[in-house]
């Protein structure tokens, strides 16, 4: 309950934000870390809290994306329309390569592998039919008004990233508090013991990679509407993969509020080096890749495992014994 | 194709097609036989360290960038690289291992494949940063000659290729079979307990693993870039077909890898020539999500 407050008293602080803040410039920069906190989130339910490392996160992203771009621009569909449609489309990518992975018992780094070839496939796919717009990408048309789900203002984008990621932070409250959570933690933990004990694993893991994929296709919604133009590297590549692991491995994997932490981290630290540095290709990817490298390899459990070095009350769950 | 330009026969309506095929069969196999060379360095990380590299590719595109640089600035030829570039690589990779992904696993092989990741976008962007995205290759007096096998022209280049991953395949099973390193190496991919308690030095024996497996690149990009190009991207493409070579060959096996790469460099060739070359690449994924799926201990590996 503690931490439900908590977490509401931080959404509620974070909605006061476009009333304080008159720059567009800076809100952007909210909208962003909101942004990534979603994709971040989506990462979270099936990495953090199930244990199963996906490196193709871009499969659901693109696929939310994707969805309510085509429908718009080649079929006339109202976007508020093709959000449902996106997410149940992420939704059903995420159900089939869960069936296709879990039904036949990998994990670990086969998972990863398998995941991240699935986003390929459909990168190559969506560069080579032609209702994506192939390799010249999709352009939604200009049209502000909120029954296209545009909005005049960066506001309105606001409330609409702020909703979504409100929603996923209330998905991931309710499993740390469902027995949903405690069997997917104890298929994390020790996946034989959790069978022996009389968990459904495949279930489990089933309910984890859907309900993530529903977030990751939100983001991916998010992101079509706000920039208005997709192609297949940016809905379906390696980028979207990495960032949404990125997000919760700094702020603090299977912690409720370490996605939120690392999507604020990561957008302070990329819009430091573009202050520093200006605007580099390949710089602020590659200081990415250096913080990757480093949580890993000094602070592997996240600025939220710092956090609660000091409070010990947010104890993160099941990070104590792991058997990989 | 020559035969192409001939007047074609009414009676002989499959030799047209035989004529495309038997080119594109060869060119698969000598571009197979290149990854076969990546990939066996993949494999024998994995059989070793039973780490998967994701770094792979980004350190192929290094390897290919020294070669470019030693071309370019000091006019040093491709093949004579590989007395430079495979000893650089090597401890490149030793230094890698014993500083960076050997401290990171905390006892989770996911800890490192997300190091090796981290790795691969650092060093693909900082390449971004230093050399942009432009396409580089070398110009050499040999780049365009061809060798004629079975009625197709081969590049010449390419059947070097082919036959300097042969060489480099027999040399590095020589290694492991007859010296003593090889037997520490085999030693500790079955037993790293048993190993240390006969006295191996397993940290050190774990990086020099991973410096062969990194100097086969080394070879590989000499051998690559007078048939090739190199960007910073360039590395992408070579990982996932090298991660597909393994698990279909079975992962840590010598001889899989070699007949996966031959087998993958022809269905490449095949796919390419049926469904066009964006479509033709699903074909490598298909395959690698079916075998990782059904299959995972590979066509010749044993049961993980």
């Amino acid at each position: 309950m503690r931490q439900l407050l908590v977490l509401l008293a931080v959404f509620s602080a974070i909605a006061v934000l476009p009333a304080v803040i008159t720059s567009e410039f800076s809100l952007n920069i909210v909208i962003m870390m909101l942004y990534a906190a979603l994709l971040g989130q989506a990462w979270n339910i099936l990495g953090g809290y199930g244990g199963q490392f996906s490196f193709g996160h871009a499969a659901y992203f693109g696929t939310g994306a994707y969805a309510v771009a085509v429908l718009q621009v080649q079929l006339g569909i109202n976007p508020w329309i093709g959000m449902v449609a996106g997410a149940l489309l992420a939704m059903a990518v995420a159900a089939f390569i869960g069936f296709a992975t879990f039904r036949t018992g990998l994990r670990g780094s086969y998972f990863a592998l398998v995941t991240l070839a699935f986003a390929e496939v459909l990168r190559i796919l969506s560069n080579s039919v032609d209702f994506t717009g192939a390799g010249v990408g999709i352009l939604i048309p200009l049209a502000p008004g909120p029954g296209n789900l545009q909005f005049e203002t960066k506001t309105g984008f606001f409330f609409l990233i702020w909703s979504f990621t409100l929603a996923a932070f209330l998905a991931v409250w309710w499993i740390g508090h469902s027995r949903f959570g405690a069997s997917l933690a104890a298929v994390r933990d020790n996946e034989e013991a959790a069978r022996a004990l009389g968990v459904n694993a495949f279930r489990v893991k089933m309910g984890a990679i859907i309900l993530s994929g529903l977030f990751g296709g939100l983001a991916g919604v998010f992101y079509a509407q706000y920039f208005l133009y997709l192609d297949p590297y940016i809905a379906y590549g390696p980028a979207i993969s990495v960032e949404s692991l990125l997000v919760p491995i700094i702020g603090g994997m299977g912690t409720l509020f370490g996605p939120l932490l690392g999507a604020v981290a990561l957008h302070t630290v990329s819009e430091l080096t573009r202050e520093l540095i200006g605007d580099v290709p390949g710089i602020s990817l590659a200081i990415y890749g250096a913080l990757l490298v480093g949580m890993v390899l000094f602070l592997p459990r996240g600025l939220a495992g710092i956090a609660a070095r000091f409070t010990r009350r947010n104890k993160p769950a099941g990070t104590e014994t792991r058997h990989a | 194709m020559p035969s192409g330009l001939l007047p074609s026969h009414p009676l002989d309506t499959a030799m047209p097609d035989l004529a495309i095929i038997i080119p594109s069969v060869l060119n698969g196999i000598t571009t197979g036989s290149l990854y076969a060379l990546i990939a066996l360095g993949l494999t024998l990380i994995y059989g070793v360290l039973h780490i998967i590299n994701f770094a792979h590719g980004a350190l192929l595109m290094v390897g290919l960038y020294a070669v470019w640089f030693l071309n370019v600035q000091l006019g040093i030829d491709p093949y004579w690289a590989l007395l430079i570039v495979p000893p650089a690589m090597f401890a490149l990779g030793y230094a890698l291992q014993r500083g960076i992904i050997g401290k990171a696993s905390h006892g989770r092989d996911e800890n490192i494949l997300l190091v090796t990741l981290g790795l691969s976008i650092v060093i693909e962007n900082l390449a971004l940063y230093v050399f942009r995205s432009d396409t580089r290759i070398v110009d050499t007096p040999y780049s365009f000659e061809t060798v004629e096998f079975l009625g197709a022209f081969l590049p010449l280049p390419k059947v070097i290729a082919f036959f300097g991953a042969l060489v480099t395949a027999t040399v590095l099973w020589l290694l492991m079979a007859r010296t003593d390193l090889g037997r520490a190496i085999r030693a500790l991919a079955k037993e790293r307990k048993g190993a240390e308690l006969v006295g191996i030095n397993t940290e050190h024996v774990y990086a020099m693993s991973f410096g062969l497996g990194i100097a086969c690149l080394g070879v590989a990009a000499c051998l690559l870039l007078p048939s090739y190009y190199v960007t910073p991207q360039v590395g992408h493409g070579f990982v996932l077909i090298a991660f597909t070579i393994v698990v279909l060959g079975g992962m840590g096996s010598f001889v899989g890898a070699l007949i996966g790469g031959l087998i993958i460099g022809v269905v490449e060739a095949m796919g390419g020539l049926f469904l066009g070359e964006s479509l033709g690449q699903i074909g490598i994924f298909v395959i690698f999500i079916l075998v990782l799926m059904f299959r995972p201990q590979g066509l010749l590996g044993h049961k993980v």
